[in-house]
């Protein structure tokens, strides 16, 4: 059995971990690019949202090194995710490809159900075991967030252009390369040391927050790098979901409470958007509420085409910008988006907040 | 002077009017809707949503601008979920919000939730929730609420005979008997809101009457068959709408006397992205069974439907010549 699973951002260091630690051979799909999503567009149905597309790419690219098995998380709706490993099945069915699909989600029946679906991947693995290799992938997850976090601080202060991002790749390595929990603190210690080394000075920077869609705003081939793109043009970035609280979400069943999350947000989000829409539309909300609060100079939603609890939020975040006069920009992408028109609105946009700050401080 | 509600003819008021309507009649309120959806209506629409929003709810905003003016009321529950572990769409979670935010000059709006993901049995709270609005008296509730429940249950039987719901609406007597029925019989599949309007599909079902086809409809097979078929499923599918759709075209594949299936889809809508896949690969891996799949947006032509109709019907009589029937 070699076990494959779809890429979303850095998840698959904490699916690797996981996986690995319990003694399952994995097979890391070729990280996204144009060719997985031409690949994946090409025979998924013309209106599935993007990462439908990708992880179809993915699926059948990891397939070419040899997977042969599934790992997927999935949901009750009322959003696609839930029913995308079925349909997706499918697909890789009727194109002959010979993948068994195991699924990985609240269970509609009874836990068993759930549990008989780790056994087969886990094998006589102790249900100890099982759990110390989860518990081993969300402590991954949380040590990608730092570096993640410490990278957005870094990038519009590094001295020399692109520094943060060679750094976060070498730390990130560290992280991915750990194949014990017990040695996992040591190499956070050292990656942290790694994105501390980076040269800095010390310059006013804008404040932008990211909202939207869970996989476009961890996934940068999906979001154009815009991290990378807005950190270039002096900004520093928050984003409302990391993925460790996907991780939570979806392989502890939302087990860990308490993560900055959910919950703040639903509670900022009225009163424009007063109850969940699926996804992470409330989020959206309530990340931009949050974010106006905190003093942010400007909030940018992601979405991928067609995605529907975004959508919702999407067509009450003008009210929103009107009554608090915080500046949103929607960016939505699919298989056409091109770089450069990203690129001129995203100048445009961050000119917009500079004028805005020094507005205000004429004012003040 | 009773108090007016008004009631969109949009989204689900093609499967709850009668419903609706009874439920706040018994109450005392007078019951109105906007109209047959037009270019004007949409227009209204198209102003209020944004671009991305689909067809049919950018339709509903129209409608909401229609009423609001001459309503005390406008009536736009949020129907989270009918039927236990389902919902409808995302947007039907937010339609409330995104009409609040996005609609100026708003009358008074009666947006309760309806939420029976957690629970079986009836909507009787919620209705008395909706209820308060207009009538303090527990007792007139009840009594409403039974007596729309009996309506209601009515308009579904008619439904389920094979009558399209703005028939059903009107003509409380049932179908007349006029014997077997020799045409073609086509099923069309599709959310209720893109297959009853006719503005929305183009007239695609007075075309196919014209053109001699018998209609069937997702609404039409009984829940018990839908169920039987959707049961067949690996994984329960969550979507009240789709979970008919895909049911029942299952079904259709099925019974020989179906001799072509029309699945009409929203552009970019989620939902039937997913059931739509699933349709149509269920048509395509049984064999030969003419399928049409018709996407409709604000820019959907009248030419280029009226062609794929006809090349559609043509592939329906042709197969049915050559199987004989
Ligand atoms: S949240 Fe959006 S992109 Fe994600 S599965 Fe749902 S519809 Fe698709
Ligand atoms: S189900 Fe499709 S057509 Fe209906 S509201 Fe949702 S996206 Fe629109």
């Amino acid at each position: 059995m070699k076990v494959t699973f779809p890429h979303m951002g850095n998840l698959w260091i904490c699916l690797n971990a996981m996986l690995q630690y319990l003694g399952v051979e994995t097979v890391v799909p070729p990280p996204s690019t144009k060719k997985t999503l031409s690949l994946g567009s090409k025979h998924s149905p013309e209106f599935s949202c993007m990462p439908f597309k990708l992880n179809l790419g993915n699926f059948m690219e990891a397939s070419e090194l040899g997977a042969d098995t599934i790992i997927m998380a999935g949901g009750c709706g009322p959003c696609r995710f839930g029913y995308y490993a079925q349909v997706e099945h499918e697909i890789l069915c009727d194109l002959g490809y010979n993948y068994k699909l195991v699924v990985l989600e609240p269970p509609e029946k009874h836990i068993s159900q759930l549990l008989s679906r780790i056994k087969y991947i886990t094998g006589n693995r102790s249900w100890f075991e099982v759990i110390r290799g989860i518990r081993f992938g969300f402590a991954k997850s949380r040590a990608v967030d730092d570096l993640e976090i410490m990278a957005m601080k870094l990038r519009p202060r590094e001295k020399s252009p692109g520094h943060t991002d060679t750094a976060l790749t070498e730390a990130l390595k560290l992280i991915a390369e750990t194949r014990r929990p017990e040695h996992l603190q040591e190499s956070q210690n050292n990656s942290a040391e790694i994105m501390k080394s980076i040269p800095t000075e010390s310059r006013q920077v804008l404040k932008v927050g990211l909202v939207g869609e869970i996989y476009t705003l961890l996934e940068p081939f999906a979001n154009m790098d815009i991290e990378r793109k807005l950190g270039r043009l002096g900004v520093e970035v928050d984003r409302s979901i990391y993925l460790s609280q996907w991780v939570n979400d979806h392989l502890f069943m939302g087990l860990v409470k308490g993560l900055r999350s959910s919950s703040l947000y639903q509670r900022c989000s009225a009163p424009y958007l007063r109850h969940f829409v699926g996804g992470h539309g409330q989020e959206t909300l309530g990340g931009a509420v949050y974010y106006n609060n905190a003093g942010f100079d400007g909030v940018i939603q992601i979405l991928p085409f067609t995605c529907m609890p975004e959508i919702v939020a999407q067509s009450v975040l003008p009210s929103f910008s009107q009554d608090t006069g915080m500046p949103v920009m929607t960016l939505i992408v699919d298989e056409q988006s091109g770089e450069a028109g990203l690129m001129t609105r995203l100048e445009a946009f961050v000119d917009l907040l500079a004028e805005n700050r020094d507005r205000k401080k004429e004012l003040a | 002077m009773p108090v007016i509600i008004g009631i969109p003819r949009s989204l689900l008021f093609y499967k709850y009017y009668p419903l609706w309507k009874t439920f706040f009649e018994e109450l005392g309120a007078e019951v109105t809707t906007s109209g047959h959806t037009t270019k004007a209506v949409l227009q209204e629409g198209l102003k209020l949503s944004v671009d991305e929003a689909c067809l049919p709810v950018k339709v509903a905003f129209g409608h909401v601008q229609a009423l609001r003016e001459r309503v005390d009321y406008i009536f736009i529950p949020r129907l989270v979920s009918v039927s236990p572990r389902e919902y409808i769409c995302p947007k039907f979670l937010g339609f409330p919000d995104m009409v609040r935010q996005c609609v100026q000059g708003l009358p008074a709006i009666i947006d309760t939730s309806i939420n029976m993901y957690r629970r079986e049995g009836d909507m009787f709270r919620q209705f008395s929730e909706m209820g308060a609005h207009i009538c303090k008296n527990p007792l007139k509730i009840t009594a409403a609420y039974r007596k729309a429940r009996s309506e209601m249950a009515r308009f579904d039987s008619r439904v389920e005979a094979g009558m399209l719901p703005e028939e059903a609406f009107i003509n409380r007597e049932g179908i007349p008997g006029d014997g077997p029925d020799h045409r073609p019989t086509v099923a069309v599949v599709g959310h209720p809101y893109n297959i009853y309007d006719s503005f929305i599909n183009i007239n695609l079902i007075k075309r196919l009457e014209e053109s001699g086809i018998n209609i069937v409809t997702a609404d039409n097979v009984p829940e018990r068959l839908v169920n039987s078929y959707a049961g067949t499923l690996n994984k329960k599918l969550f979507w009240t709408l789709g979970r008919r759709m895909v049911g029942a075209a299952y079904h259709f594949t099925d019974n020989p006397s179906i001799r072509g299936i029309i699945h009409v889809a929203s552009f970019a809508c989620g939902p039937d992205s997913m059931t739509g896949d699933m349709i149509e690969r269920k048509v395509r891996r049984k064999g030969n069974l003419p399928f049409l799949n018709l996407i409709l947006d604000e820019h959907t032509g009248e030419a280029g439907i009226v062609t794929r109709i006809e090349a559609f019907l043509d592939m329906v009589n042709m197969h049915g010549q050559a199987s004989g029937i």
